[in-house]
């Protein structure tokens, strides 16, 4: 591997990292309120869609716009019917991403591209030349993205409410808190951090929407959150772990030797993904009223 | 005017019952007709005639027998994945992983082909290959969940990947069709399950499915293993104190529902005519998304054997009239409507399903019935 490989292969990795930990983020801060939303999935297939649809229309601000509106709405809808409706959080998880499969196919097909929806270039976001060639200024939201919610979770009041839904919203109800509301805000900013990964994607990465575009990355993302135990920070590393064997399954991809069949490189970041889980499992604690309803006595 | 104060509330408290006490089939039904009502808003948007649309639907799924034959046979594998989810799910756990376990117990139940056997002999050895195959890909996550305590939820997804990609590698290098490069070999005549009605894919893998959910409902409500496993799921806490080994039961739960997953495969290349193969080129259109929908199955059937054979018919219907559907009519509606009223349907049921999930708030919600109960007697001595 030479030197200019490692430089590749670090920048695919980067820029595989963006989606990752944006949507990590973003579902820290659900989890830290106390919803598990496992249709982060579908949230990025419908949000990459979307803003793929709104660089068309208005070029790739509105495409991130757009894609950002379609996850909050989503995650809206998640928290009002886990919040106030008092659903069963994997329940709706699994509907949203059931219904994000079905939905983006059915849009590629409605656009007349039923495999492949190229986003022109014209409007895709521009990236940065730099020495390590074409960055996504993406990378660098990614970056500091989790700094800013490391600081709002320790720092702020607003901080404190979050934990507080999440760890004993009954303590918080008494402490004149909205546990249903604080909710609501939460994982409402967790959908939106997905749609705008989600558009991320197809606009500003990839370039293309496909109706596995996502590729499990919204579970990777879940996966990431368990490694980083509700730490923001430890957020981007596992982002960027996972990032980067993704980055490498494609690096081999392109090498012209093909030492091992690509099916099997594929399968890298997956099992990559397992093995770190297992490992982390154990040290870390989740707060105590995750994934259940809070309902008055 | 209400006059009688009395009658009102007895009114009041007869609506009350009704609501809470809405049996679970109706509240199906009323998710699906949600879940309907969804999808035509969205066709009616797209600029489709919602209307023209479903009734195209509903002759293709249940308009005539031929119609009935192609629900049901697009039913039989959707039997099998819901009763993976739902068995883990009665364990209280979410195996998402029925997509995988699916894929692999068809890689498996392939490679019969490779022996020659007399009819019938061959089809057996062919579904034992396919759930063992399907028990083993579940296995992983299972040890894991219960070893070192990984969300299912993540591991079995991640297998699902996993899995697609080993069987993209089976399907176009290692049990390849020698002829056609982009399809496995061909299933033999002597492992498939004949045809029930002529001309129509409807095999005797049907009853294969409704002996798997007979043996599951056999199994979870009348075996001492099934009530462990029911009692892992209501209360896990409560069962460890009654003696029940819990990680005993997550694998058993997790093997059972791998296997009737893996059966699921098999039921497709074994039992659906008229390919008899996977296609590794066009990554597995005839097996792709069966353990997705199989999920709602599951919720629709309220987690239980016969209510899924129930909800199954539905959704086969959906699939089947969803064919029928994308050609009809000038402006003809995409066969993936279909999955959105899926999810649609899925998002309706979790809004009330909690209450068969969680009896710790289905207590809750008990004891507000009695409160609201309560009131409302009340109010009815205050009248009287």
């Amino acid at each position: 591997m030479s030197w200019s490989d490692l430089l590749s292969l670090l920048r695919i990795a980067l820029h595989a990292m963006v989606p990752i930990t944006l949507t990590a983020v973003g579902e820290i801060v659900g989890e830290t309120a106390g919803l598990f939303n496992i249709g982060l999935e579908g949230i990025l297939l419908i949000s990459a869609f979307a803003g793929a649809l709104g660089a068309r229309i208005g070029g790739p601000w509105m495409g991130f716009l757009i894609g950002a509106g379609v996850g909050a709405a989503i995650g809206f809808l998640f928290a009002v019917i886990n919040t106030y409706w008092k659903g069963t959080q994997m329940v709706t998880g699994i509907g949203i991403n059931l219904f994000a499969m079905g939905f983006v196919a059915f849009g590629l097909i409605q656009l007349g591209a039923p495999g492949f929806f190229a986003v022109p270039r014209t409007v895709q976001l521009i990236k940065w030349r730099t020495a390590m060639g074409a960055m996504s200024p993406m990378i660098v939201v990614a970056l500091v993205l989790p700094f800013l919610i490391h600081w709002f979770m320790r720092r702020t009041r607003a901080g404190l409410i979050l934990k507080a839904a999440g760890e004993m919203p009954e303590a918080a109800d008494v402490a004149g808190i909205n546990v249903n509301r604080t909710r609501l805000f939460a994982a409402t900013f967790g959908g939106m951090l997905a749609g705008v990964a989600g558009a991320y994607m197809s606009i500003a990465w990839i370039g293309s929407v496909t109706k596995d575009l996502s590729a499990g990355r919204g579970f990777i993302a879940l996966a990431t959150v368990v490694f980083s135990g509700l730490n923001p920070l430890l957020a981007l590393l596992g982002g960027f772990i996972f990032g980067f064997f993704q980055g490498l399954a494609e690096w081999v991809k392109t090498l012209p030797s093909k030492p091992i069949p690509f099916q099997f490189v594929s399968m890298l970041p997956y099992i990559v993904t397992l093995l770190v889980v297992s490992g982390a499992i154990g040290r870390v604690r989740f707060p105590k009223a995750l994934g259940e309803s809070y309902k008055r006595e | 005017m209400s006059a009688n104060p009395s009658r009102d509330s007895r009114l009041l408290r007869g609506a009350r019952r009704t609501l809470t006490g809405l049996h679970p089939a109706l509240e199906s039904l009323l998710a699906a007709v949600i879940g309907l009502l969804i999808g035509a808003l969205l066709m009616y948007i797209w600029g489709f005639n919602p209307w023209k649309a479903y009734w195209a639907l509903l002759q293709g799924a249940y308009g005539g027998s031929y119609e009935w034959a192609s629900s049901l046979s697009r039913a039989t594998p959707l039997i099998l994945t819901a009763l993976t989810f739902s068995v883990c799910v009665r364990a209280g756990m979410f195996n998402i992983g029925a997509e995988g376990q699916m894929l692999m117990g068809a890689m498996a139940a392939i490679c019969v082909t490779y022996f020659r056997m007399p009819v019938g002999l061959h089809l057996l050895v062919g579904l034992v290959f396919a759930l063992t195959a399907g028990a083993v890909w579940s296995i992983v996550p299972a040890l894991l969940k219960i070893t070192r305590g990984v969300s299912e939820v993540i591991s079995t997804i991640m297998f699902n990947w996993i899995g697609r990609w080993l069987a993209l590698y089976l399907a176009i290098y290692v049990i390849v069709d020698p002829m056609r490069a982009e399809k496995t070999l061909t299933v033999p005549v002597t492992a498939r399950f004949p045809i029930l009605v002529r001309g129509t894919d409807f095999s005797y893998s049907f009853f294969l499915s409704l002996f798997v959910a007979l043996v599951l409902y056999f199994i979870l409500w009348h075996t001492t293993m099934g009530y462990e496993v029911r009692a892992a799921g209501l209360n896990p806490t409560a069962a460890r104190y009654g003696g029940i080994r819990n990680k005993r039961t997550m694998l058993w739960s997790f093997l059972l529902g791998g296997a009737a997953a893996g059966l699921a495969g098999a039921a497709i290349v074994m039992g659906m005519p008229p390919s008899y193969a996977a296609f590794g080129g066009g990554a597995f259109p005839n097996l792709t998304n069966i353990g997705f929908d199989g999920m709602a199955v599951a919720m629709v059937g309220r987690n239980h054997p016969i209510g899924i054979v129930a909800a199954s018919v539905l959704f086969g219907g959906l699939n089947a009239g969803g064919r029928v559907m994308q050609f009809y009519g000038s402006n003809p509606v995409p066969l993936e409507m279909v999955r959105i009223v899926m999810g649609a349907i899925v998002l309706a049921m979790s809004v009330p399903e909690l209450i068969r999930l969680f009896p710790a708030i289905r207590r809750q919600g008990e004891s507000l019935v009695r409160l609201l109960r309560r009131k409302g007697e009340s109010s009815e001595e205050g009248s009287s």
